[in-house]
């Protein structure tokens, strides 16, 4: 058998599953109408659960940015010292950053198609809801009983595909989302129990290092300049104290 | 004959399509069948693009049953065996 005539049958017993088999088929209108009425609460309800784990995705995206941005700038400053292994490191670092976030982008992506998807399904769902509902009083009024079995149990069938349709969409959404939940929460876990700010404590190493690096630097300067100051030290006589004081780097050559 | 494609929405089509729509659904099934992810994907984007061209959107207020249903236009070789799988039972065997 095709697989039209496969996901027809499978559709037609979701849609079975929908239908009440009223006596009257007048009334199986007012029932179906109720079950289009929760059908559209429930997509609109799976519409805002797409949207949360979208904003979740956006606000992780951030927080992983400010990261990445801070060892950029830290690599700078490292270079800035003349420490390229420092450097180094830091570009190393925020190059793993910058494969989580292509992740969550290529998840926020996804996120985003399934949530427009679900917006026009839950649009065309409720052009459709308001149809049948003014649909309904005129076949109540106008079909004799013998029309009504026929005309009424197709309009209740074909509208109650649609809302089986609208189910197995919001489903898809829910299972993408919920693989994606799992992995945003091993993110949240790592961005709040310190695995992930493994790379993100280093930073602060990097940072230490710089800081090191520039008190030193300047230790090094003041220490040559009271050095030369007091004419102790080498046999740096008092003359050249002025060149010193310029080039505190090269004091001290070994004997 | 009125056709469904999965989360997109209904399409009236002319009774003479039917053949030419199911040499494309042969070849959707024999991806699935055979496993074949890409051959599965080309062979869905020419069915629904099939259906979009031969027929006519259905209404939205227009409540008819569906004769032939799409799966969703991107849907994936393995959910689409799922969803044939779990339902395998009771779509197929109804001769009780």
């Amino acid at each position: 058998m095709g697989v039209m005539k496969r996901m027809s049958g499978i559709l037609q017993a979701k849609t079975n599953k929908l239908l009440d088999k009223a006596e009257d088929p007048r009334e199986s209108l007012d029932l179906s109408y109720q079950k289009q009425l929760e059908s559209l609460q429930k997509v609109r309800r799976s519409v805002a659960d797409v949207t949360t784990a979208k904003k979740r995705i956006e606000l992780q995206a951030t927080q992983l940015q400010s990261q990445a941005d801070k060892l950029q700038n830290q690599a700078k400053a490292a270079l800035t010292q003349g420490n390229e292994d420092l450097a180094r490191e830091a570009l190393a670092r925020r190059g793993a950053l910058a494969e989580q976030l292509a992740d969550l982008k290529t998840q926020h992506d996804q996120v985003s198609a399934q949530e427009q998807k679900l917006i026009d399904t839950a649009q065309k769902l409720q052009t459709q809801v308001d149809s049948f509902r003014t649909k309904k009083e005129t076949m109540k009024a106008t079909y004799t009983a013998a029309e009504a079995q026929t005309k009424i149990g197709e309009a209740v069938s074909g509208i109650s595909e649609s809302m089986s349709d609208a189910g197995m969409s919001m489903q898809r959404a829910q299972d993408k989302i919920d693989g994606m939940q799992a992995r945003a929460g091993a993110m949240d876990e790592l961005l709040a129990s310190g695995a992930l700010t493994d790379l993100t404590n280093p930073v602060d190493d990097i940072q230490a290092q710089l800081d090191k690096a520039s008190t030193t630097t300047q230790v090094d300067a003041e220490l040559a300049a009271l050095k030369a100051e007091l004419g102790t030290g080498t046999a740096a006589p008092a003359p050249e104290l002025g060149a010193a004081e310029t080039t505190p780097a090269t004091e001290d050559s070994p004997s | 004959m009125i056709v469904r494609i999965l989360g997109e929405g209904q399409y009236t089509v002319p009774d003479d399509q039917r053949s030419d729509l199911e040499k494309l659904d042969d070849a959707i099934a024999d991806a699935v069948d055979g496993g074949d992810e890409a051959a599965f994907g080309d062979a869905l984007a020419a069915l629904t693009a099939a259906v979009r061209s031969a027929g006519v959107a259905l209404a939205d207020d227009a409540f008819a049953p569906s004769d032939l249903v799409v799966p969703f236009s991107d849907a994936t070789l393995d959910e689409t065996k799922a969803l044939l799988a779990e339902h395998g039972e009771s779509a197929g065997s109804d001769d009780r």
